[in-house]
């Protein structure tokens, strides 16, 4: 009959409206800034910087590679490369970013910057609550604004850290193994000519193999 | 003692206009009954506005607002210092002086009609024999300044706004007169006192609201049909329909005009239902005899705020008819079923006391309410449409 589907839909908004005074599961609405929610693990707006240990200036991993500046589609990111180098987290002497900005009025969230990063330097931050009075200074984030700890990142994104923190260890065992293999094999070489001296024809071709060695161990720490 | 309080509103403009010279004191009474009505139906206008926004709310299982003072109450504060405050834009290639008129107009007319409305009791302000007549022509203006607001923004939302607003208001102004000619049929007068007092009589206690006769039951039905579309209420809103339109034919409208136009819809909201209760719900008598000492004015407000939530229930329900929908039932069912009740109301009133009136009269509704309800809203299929080009 006419006028049956109005009753019905009437019905059911006042279901609605009853039902939100007793029943909390119809009224979802968390009311902000008194209420809050824990984000979910993979929430994510803004990209920032990540650093070992306690001195962000010297354990940021970030050797300024621009791969993450080259790829980021609005080109929000502006790096200046340094003219000397400072040891990485493996010990190895690396460039590192003089200056480091993201304009976070100009990013997009996109994540490409993570995705590129072969370091494990950038990654994505929780912090939703950037308004600012200054709309030019104020949204251009500096290396030191962007720089947080490797705590940080667990606190907010625990099962990804957790995972980026086992591969950074392995990688680093890896080159420790490959750096004592190194160290061993330019020790063996050293001792082969001094064993080589008396006869020096047939001792050549041992000489040869132990000299590549290193080269290629040094190649493989750099990918 | 109560009927002090019932008279309260009478007495004490008696009391004030004592003061005046005699030559002054019609002048006065009319005075202060006006300043009475633009004080208290914006007033009311404020309520709605914060009880719609609540309830549309719970409806929508949200909470709505609630920051502007203790649990929201002052929001309509805020709102009205907002609209006041923005700024007046005006197209410059708008027809600035019909952009003007436009709504102060429609203020204008929906406030006349609360002329002939009465309020309580011996609380009309103009107590006219053809309160009715006049009643409708005012309300029939408010498409005037409709269209004005469209024609003179030289927009298209606002055009488009403003002939959709005219073809639903003039297809729905005709149901809702001739769901009132039953109402006058019956009561053999025009004016808005004859029919309250028509209906403040009392058998066993229940009154003899027009509503709970079956002629009157339908016709209130299709009269809150026509009155919803009359002041363009959801579902019945396409002139503003925002989805489409923007805002309708107040797209070109910001700042206070705007409120204008908000406070004017509101407005015409409010009469319509005090129209509607005076006609149907027996004004402001009361629903039982024993409730009589309760002041008249407080049964008519309770009345009218009643009609107002059933408005925003509706909304809350209801998505938007298309223009053929609209169209269509107004025209196919709504204006053949009104017709058909003034024979019902015409059978009703020369059939006599007695249950047989009763019973032929609900049963000739019922039966043209379903069978109008499924052939007259049958959709028709024609099948997929084939097109031939031209070679």
């Amino acid at each position: 009959m006419l006028g049956e589907g109005i009753l019905k839909g009437l019905a059911e908004t006042a279901r609605n409206f009853a039902g939100s005074f007793v029943s909390a599961e119809r009224l979802t609405t968390v009311e902000y800034p008194e209420q809050r929610i824990a984000p979910i693990e993979a929430t994510r707006d803004f990209p920032f910087l990540v650093y070992d240990g306690t001195d962000p200036e010297a354990g940021l991993r970030c050797v300024a590679c621009q791969i993450c500046e080259k790829e980021c589609p609005p080109k929000c990111i502006y790096i200046v490369k340094s003219t000397d180098k400072k040891p990485d987290y493996v010990g190895k002497l690396q460039i590192y970013p003089a200056r480091f900005d993201i304009d976070i009025s100009v990013c997009m969230s996109c994540q490409i910057c993570v995705e590129v990063c072969p370091f494990e330097a950038i990654k994505m931050d929780t912090a939703f609550e950037l308004a600012t009075t200054d709309r030019f200074g104020g949204l251009l984030y500096d290396k030191k604004e962007l720089s947080k700890s490797n705590e940080h990142y667990h606190a907010i994104h625990p099962t990804e850290a957790a995972e980026v923190d086992a591969r950074l260890a392995e990688e680093k065992a890896k080159g420790e193994a490959k750096a004592k293999a190194a160290a061993a094999a330019a020790l063996a070489k050293a001792a082969a000519p001094a064993a080589a001296t008396p006869v020096p024809k047939p001792a050549a071709p041992a000489a040869t193999v132990p000299a590549v060695k290193p080269a290629e161990g040094e190649r493989n720490r750099d990918r | 003692m109560i009927d002090k309080l019932d008279q309260v509103f009478v007495l004490l403009t008696q009391w004030v206009v004592g003061f005046l010279p005699a030559f002054l004191q019609p002048v006065a009474v009319v005075v202060i009954a006006v300043a009475a009505i633009l004080v208290t139906f914006p007033g009311l206008f404020a309520i709605c506005v914060l009880l719609e926004r609540k309830g549309l709310g719970r409806m929508q299982n949200r909470i709505g607002p609630n920051r502007v003072g203790p649990f929201g109450l002052l929001q309509p504060v805020a709102d009205g210092l907002k609209s006041l405050t923005k700024e007046d834009l005006v197209p410059l290639s708008a027809d600035a002086a019909v952009h003007f008129l436009a709504p102060v107009f429609l203020v204008v007319v929906v406030f006349m009609g609360y002329a002939v409305l009465p309020v309580g009791r011996n609380m009309t302000l103009v107590n006219m024999d053809a309160g009715l007549l006049f009643y409708f022509a005012m309300g029939a203006s408010t498409e005037l300044s409709v269209f004005m607001a469209g024609w003179s923004s030289r927009n298209k939302y606002s055009l488009l706004g403003a002939m959709r607003a005219v073809a639903q208001m003039i297809s729905y102004e005709v149901p809702l007169l001739m769901s009132s000619v039953a109402v006058v049929m019956i009561t053999g007068s025009l004016s808005l006192n004859a029919i309250v007092d028509a209906q403040n009589v009392y058998t066993w206690g229940l009154p003899h609201w027009y509503i709970f006769t079956p002629w009157g039951f339908a016709g209130f039905v299709m009269f809150a049909t026509a009155a919803t579309a009359e002041t363009n209420r959801s579902p019945f809103d396409l002139p503003e329909g925002e989805s489409e339109l923007v805002a309708g034919y107040f797209t070109e409208y910001s700042g206070f005009k705007f409120a204008e136009f908000f406070l004017g819809e509101y407005v015409g909201m409010l009469s319509i239902s005090g129209l509607g209760a005076t006609l149907f719900l027996g004004g402001w008598s009361a629903p039982l005899q024993v409730l009589g000492f309760v002041p008249s004015w407080i049964w008519f407000f309770g009345k009218v705020m009643l009609s107002m939530c059933v408005f925003i229930w509706l909304r809350g329900t209801l998505p938007r008819l298309r223009q053929d929908q609209l169209m269509n039932f107004a025209w196919k069912f709504v204006l053949p079923f009104t017709m058909l009740n003034l024979f019902v109301a015409a059978a009703w009133r020369f059939m006599g006391d007695g249950w047989l009136r009763w019973v032929v009269c609900s049963a000739v509704l019922v039966i043209a309410y379903v069978v109008m309800g499924r052939v007259g809203m049958r959709r028709k299929h024609f099948g997929p449409r084939s097109y031939r080009y031209a070679e």
